[in-house]
């Protein structure tokens, strides 16, 4: 294994494994505080259990994320010296105010957590908000920094060197605002279908009551709001690459003739040699349609991008269909499911309509991975996009792969153990809570 | 107008964050410490005490690891890059640490009823404290023993000689013993009866053996880290030296006096003497002696922003952190630490 693909595996390994967590870490904390917030309301019972056996998912959940987050600072310049050398100080700023922000979500994650006791009710309740709030926007901040790796601004170069700094340009570059819409939202969906489904799979197995209804409707509140928003953020963030990467549009299409009235091509498998998608479904025009408006829109095919530019159509096609095709699932769930909540005044709870929320459960992760494949694989072989090759970014260090071996083991003990815990929490029938009644610990 | 030096203002900033980092997450570390040389008949108090302290603030102590890590890459890239480089298999090795030391300390904490699980998590928690502070003490004094070599960003010297050297491997015993030490003093206060007993004890045996440690490591530096040695023994940083043994001394006595709010206060200023010793002796130099902090530091149009930006932020941190820490380490917790759960 050379030491760029061992760096790359051990990077990718990382960021796939972090990303979960950082999700849950965005869409965990806005959960508690509705659920808190109902039961300082309603002070039904119901709401208070659901938040502490939450609030003890979050905190093994937050804690992972941290540590594998930590390692990502430290892997930045282990694996990617290169890239830190040329880049730290450009985008520094948005990694600084990421710091803050997990910062904030720390200190009061660990006031919510073990201050029940010690703070009022009303007080316990508002840390919720800037553990929700700064959840958020250490999200926003760094992919501030992945918006600068697809567009990169606010710098210069002269004869090789970096010049004319300005980190706020760079915060603020171009494709920052549609990219970070779209994630922010995805952690919204994926954390509201999950727990959703965790719940309507209790249902199936016959504990209709109170609590599981209740915790269903909050999850899907979040995903039925979240799910439609993105549909219109995907397409802009379409529009924007096709704009301004037609090598990755070019990949996540599998469109090798450069042409008007370009097909949109859904599944098949690329043939990279031949230039052509095997057993693909593909509507007419579909292409130049969705990102000019137009059929006589010109869409750029690999076939006229430099071999060695080509980002790998085999890996970006199928990821960028299975995130459109898991986004598009959730997004008819989450309209069935606000109509018939519309109409029946309840939440869905018949066995077929339980059995869909609990499909879609896994879905919302399986659409963020496949979507940071598509940004992430779709750049290469770029890491700053028209700027520095991954390449000459690696580090020139011995024994990448195997560290990579040690993480990777690492991530899935701890993976495995990490469901073990929340398992365990799910079926968790200890005595009851004196607060509230029902089994939380 | 007197034009102010941006890279030192935030060279000094990340001396400050590195402090913080040591009085705050390294206890943590220390606890891990205790709790991995837990002994006695109250060994199962001792874990949960020391669980109760660190519960509610390791994660927010240890942002401050990212603080500095951060202001390193954005003020100094250069410096972080041949840092990461050189240094790769030692800073991997505390990264390893960092995410088996929190990932089994939550693990454990949620499996408490599964006895065998739990101990398993326990030993792994423990052990995992020692790797981190050992490994980032190595890496310091490998920073300054003037080994690891740099030319046109490229590393020229071995990828494991500079840090498996005597110097650097006494430093990161130092590390960890400092650690030992301020859990231990710290402990005393968030304890009661026996075993505060327990604590004092541990404290006094650790201040000890970090002062034997840095004994020991002293003629270490000459050959070891000329450039420090010269300016510890007889330079800018001796008054800190001198202030460390003074204010060791102090908070071991202190401890041993059963004064531990002033053996608190002690030690945390020892660690501040230590860190910004080590800072003042090693200036102007990020990595001796190839890269210094003038030469590894971005241009100013980076470093304004970014300061305005550590300015804004610190206006929310701290004031949270004081409420973090007020809540859970203002009032005696001593007295509840039986009885609640």
């Amino acid at each position: 294994m050379s030491d760029l693909l061992a760096a790359r595996a051990q990077m990718g390994t990382s960021l796939a494994f972090h990303i979960i967590f950082a999700a849950l870490g965005i869409g965990l904390p806005l959960l508690l505080c509705i659920s808190e917030g109902m039961y300082l309301r309603t002070k039904k019972p119901e709401y208070l259990a659901l938040a502490k056996k939450w609030a003890k998912a979050t905190a093994i959940l937050f804690a992972v994320g941290a540590v594998s987050g930590t390692v990502l600072s430290f892997e930045l310049g282990l694996l990617w010296p290169g890239f830190m050398q040329y880049a730290g100080s450009i985008v520094g700023m948005p990694f600084s105010l990421e710091g803050y922000a997990f910062f904030i979500e720390a200190i009061f994650l660990g006031l919510y957590l073990y201050g029940r006791s010690r703070l009022s009710p009303l007080v316990h309740w508002l840390t919720t908000i800037p553990i929700a709030v700064s959840g958020m926007l250490s999200g926003i901040f760094v992919v501030a920094v992945n918006g600068w790796m697809n567009s990169p601004t606010g710098f210069k170069v002269v004869d090789g060197k970096v010049t004319d700094i300005d980190p706020i340009a760079a915060l603020f570059n171009p494709s920052w605002f549609q990219q970070a819409v779209h994630s922010t939202l995805s952690a919204y969906i994926a954390t509201g279908f999950a727990v959703a489904a965790v719940y309507a799979i209790g249902m199936l197995r016959g504990r209709k009551d109170d609590y599981h209804c209740k915790a269903l409707a909050m999850g899907l509140i979040i995903g039925c709001i979240a799910a439609p928003l993105q549909l219109l953020s995907g397409h802009a963030s379409a529009v924007w690459v096709s704009e301004n990467q037609p090598a990755k549009l070019a990949a996540m299409e599998s469109h090798f003739e450069t042409q008007t009235c370009a097909p949109l091509t859904i599944g098949g498998i690329p043939n990279t040699e031949k230039g052509t998608v095997d057993y693909a479904i593909q509507i007419p025009c579909g292409l130049s349609l969705l990102v000019g408006f137009n059929p006589n829109t010109k869409v750029t095919g690999l076939n006229d991008i430099a071999p060695e530019l080509r980002p790998k159509t085999s890996i970006v096609h199928p990821a960028f269909d299975i995130m459109v095709g898991s986004g598009m699932f959730m997004i008819l769930v989450s309209l069935g499911a606000a109509f018939t909540a519309w109409r029946t005044r309840r939440v869905p709870d018949k066995k077929w309509q339980l059995w869909t929320v609990a499909l879609t459960g896994p879905l919302g992760f399986i659409a963020i991975e496949a979507g940071w494949t598509v940004t992430e694989v779709g750049r290469q072989p770029w890491v700053v996009y028209g700027f520095v090759k991954t390449s000459d970014a690696v580090t020139t260090a011995p024994g990448v792969a195997i560290f990579f071996a040690l993480f990777t083991f690492m991530y899935i003990s701890m993976a495995v153990i990490v469901v073990w815990l929340l398992r365990r929490l799910a079926k968790s029938t200890s005595k009851p809570d004196k607060e509230s009644g029902y089994a939380v610990a | 107008m007197p034009s102010l030096n941006l890279a030192w203002v935030i060279a000094g900033l990340i001396v400050v964050g590195l402090t913080t980092y040591v009085i705050l997450a390294g206890a943590d570390f220390g606890g891990g410490v205790w709790d991995f040389l837990a002994r006695g008949p109250r060994k199962a108090e001792q874990r949960q005490a020391i669980a109760k302290a660190m519960g509610p603030v390791w994660e927010a102590n240890h942002v401050w690891l990212i603080f500095v890590l951060v202001l390193m890459f954005t003020a100094f890239p250069p410096a972080f890059a041949a840092m990461s480089t050189a240094l790769a298999i030692p800073l991997s090795l505390a990264a390893v640490g960092i995410v088996l030391r929190g990932a089994n300390f939550v693990f454990r904490a949620h499996a408490a009823s599964v006895a065998g699980a739990a101990r398993i998590f326990g030993v792994m928690f423990g052990a995992a404290s020692l790797i981190t502070p050992f490994m980032l003490g190595l890496c310091v004094g490998a920073l300054g023993s003037g080994n690891i070599r740099v030319e046109n960003s490229k590393i020229v010297s071995s990828y494991y000689t500079p840090w498996l050297a005597p110097f650097p491997i006494l430093t990161g015993l130092l590390a960890v013993a400092l650690c030992s030490f301020l859990a231990a003093v710290y402990l005393t206060l968030e304890t009661s009866g026996e075993l505060q007993e327990d604590f004092r004890r541990r404290a006094v045996i650790s201040g000890i053996a970090t002062a034997v440690i840095a004994t020991i490591a002293l003629p270490f530096t000459i050959e070891g880290a000329p450039v420090l040695w010269q300016q510890l023994i007889w330079g800018r940083a001796t008054a800190l030296v001198i202030g460390t043994v003074v204010l060791g001394l102090v908070a071991m006595m202190m401890s041993y006096l059963r004064h531990y709010s002033i053996a608190r206060i002690a030690t945390i200023a020892e660690v501040a003497c230590i860190v910004g010793g080590w800072a003042l002796a090693q200036a102007p130099y990020m990595i001796v002696p190839d890269i210094t902090v003038t030469g590894a530091a971005a241009p100013d149009s980076a470093l304004g922003p970014q300061l305005i930006a550590l300015a804004i932020g610190l206006v929310f941190l701290l004031p949270s952190l004081g409420f973090l820490l007020y809540v859970f380490k203002g009032q005696n917790p001593a007295a509840e630490i039986s009885g609640e759960e």
